[in-house]
């Protein structure tokens, strides 16, 4: 079991980028379009979906974890956390490349004027020094700042969310819905070190 | 000189339209499954709902119609072909029917590019009533066919300007608003015309959603002058056919010149006003949206810039961002009716 769970979560959360990746590939070879009419749309909000579900799906684990009883749910955090910042990497990269053609002129001006993006941005900017002390030997030189530093997950989540909120037309479910599973998953986390029957509490008892 | 003669298909060779229909639904079907199969567990229904449709978009569209009026499909294929050059017409390529039809915006049906052509389906436009009211000689409930009869269709090729800065070429089939409006004897009173979609919350799912933000109906208005303009069409068809229900059945506006949420869909009320009336994205935005939403590249939406546009079908590698023309290319038939107003404050 051991061997075969951690595998498994590695393939899955692979999955949608393969697919993705497959249909670009189509689409440079010509082949059958997968991406509907308006491609680089539809890569971009796929790939930023992706990037805010494994984001959340990190915060997830800590909760969890003592909820369920499960220690052995860290041994995912780490590749679901890179995960995620893996498909914010490729979110920006469609954006980049394919909204902008990487135009520097008018990435600078995107990035400056319209605040959705200086916002997503940011959360972009904040992942990389975690995505690059999630390493062992990072974490055991950091120590006690190790996990000072990564709280900045919860901030990354927040910028996620605002910035998910902020391109909304007209219906506010997914802003609703990831704005709520931050919130409980955050909440639980600062309940949780003030309030002994909270870190008593667990649904699966030992 | 040699003559060709066209060749006789013999009647063997055509697929009766029966055959040819369950075809298509075979082909829509089968494409599913093997999407679904190929999805399963990757894409969460989540983001089926959202987006993945464009998954689908390339599977032949449907009409979604519960039943298609004779009298309005005869109307429709009856059309006469636009006049090969002039406004009502343009050179530019036309965005295929599959496109049109399945990627597009209608509120009602969902907020995902692909609702409206999964969530409509079965959509009933008969009976289809339209209460006429306001400022005019002839109000009244009028019947699809009263509202429809009296008009013949013509065909309106124009390109066609989302906010959301994309943009396609389709030809409509229609005919001028301004023809219909003068049968109910508009008075002095009227300065604005106001149109409102149909609300059902049992066949348009987001009408039932909390999370919403539209307060239904979908409502639009023109001031009298625009909707008198020859270029302002009673959009009834799409290239040869009756509207699909995603695109607006059984009547929409089409307002060339101005962005595509002010050519509301599936009209059950036209009433002549005296005031400005609602719109409903300026209601819900209206630092953002504006009543007259001229297209206009100089004026960005806050959160995007309106410069460019991206013509669909686009592709990957080769994509089709082109520059976005004042009135949306119409500067010359219609800037006009804005001299003397700033349109940096009247977006």
């Amino acid at each position: 079991m051991r061997y075969i769970l951690k595998p498994a979560v590695f393939f899955l959360c692979a999955l949608p980028a393969v697919y993705l990746g497959y249909a670009v590939y189509l689409a440079f070879t010509g082949g059958e379009n997968l991406l509907g009419p308006d491609p680089a749309q539809f890569l971009s909000l796929e790939t930023g979906e992706w990037a805010i579900r494994l984001l959340i799906a990190s915060l997830a684990i800590t909760p969890l974890r003592y909820l369920l009883n499960m220690p052995t749910l860290f041994r995912f955090r780490r590749m679901i956390g890179l995960y995620a910042y893996f498909y914010v990497c490729l979110h920006l990269i469609v954006f980049l490349w394919f909204l902008l053609g990487w135009q520097w002129g008018s990435i600078g001006r995107e990035i400056a004027e319209r605040p959705y993006i200086t916002i997503g941005f940011a959360a972009f900017v904040l992942l990389t020094p975690l995505a690059a002390t999630s390493f062992n030997a990072a974490q055991r030189k950091l120590g006690r700042n190790w996990k000072t530093l990564h709280r900045l997950a919860y901030a990354c989540a927040i910028l996620a969310v605002l910035h998910v909120t902020w391109i909304v037309r007209s219906s506010y479910f997914d802003a609703v819905l990831y704005g709520g599973l931050v919130f409980v998953f955050m909440g639980y986390r600062v309940l949780r070190k003030y309030s002994g029957a909270v870190r008593g509490f667990t649904l699966i008892p030992r | 000189m040699l003559i060709k003669t066209r060749k006789e298909i013999p009647s063997s060779e055509i697929t009766p339209e029966s055959v040819y229909k369950d075809r298509r639904k075979f082909l829509r079907n089968s494409a599913n499954v093997a999407v679904g199969a190929a999805a399963g567990g990757l894409l969460s229904p989540a983001a089926m709902a959202q987006s993945g449709d464009a998954l689908f978009a390339r599977a032949p569209a449907d009409l979604n119609l519960a039943t298609k009026p004779e009298w309005l499909v005869e109307k429709a294929a009856n059309r006469t072909d636009a006049p090969a050059s002039g406004p009502y017409n343009t050179d530019e390529e036309l965005t295929p029917f599959e496109d049109v039809t399945t990627y597009n915006n209608f509120y009602e049906f969902g907020t995902g590019k692909g609702d409206p052509s999964s969530n409509a389906s079965e959509f009933k436009i008969e009976p289809w009533t339209v209460e006429v009211a306001g400022e005019c000689a002839k109000p009244g409930t009028y019947n699809l066919e009263d509202i429809l009869g009296p008009h013949a269709f013509e065909e309106r090729v124009y390109r066609m300007r989302c906010v959301e800065a994309w943009s396609m070429v389709i030809p409509w089939v229609g005919f001028s608003l301004g023809d219909l409006l003068k049968r109910f004897e508009p008075n002095g009173n009227a300065n604005f015309v106001a149109f409102e979609t149909l609300v059902d919350r049992d066949q348009m799912p987001a009408q039932r959603s909390r999370f919403a933000t539209i307060d239904w109906p979908y409502q639009e208005g023109l001031r009298m002058d625009e909707a008198m303009h020859p270029l302002t069409i009673m959009a009834t068809g799409l290239y040869d056919d009756i509207l699909p229900a995603q695109n607006g059945a059984p009547l929409r506006l089409v307002v060339p010149w101005k962005y595509g949420f002010k050519n509301i869909k599936s009209i059950v009320k036209i009433e002549f006003t005296r005031g400005m009336p609602n719109n409903t994205w300026n209601d819900l935005q209206a630092s953002e949206y504006g009543f007259y939403a001229n297209v206009n590249p100089q004026v960005s939406h806050p959160r995007w810039s309106q410069a460019t546009e991206r013509r669909l079908p686009s592709s990957l590698f080769m994509p089709r961002r082109i520059e976005t023309q004042m009135f949306n290319g119409y500067a010359d038939e219609v800037a006009s009716l804005y001299a003397g107003m700033d349109l940096r404050r009247n977006y």
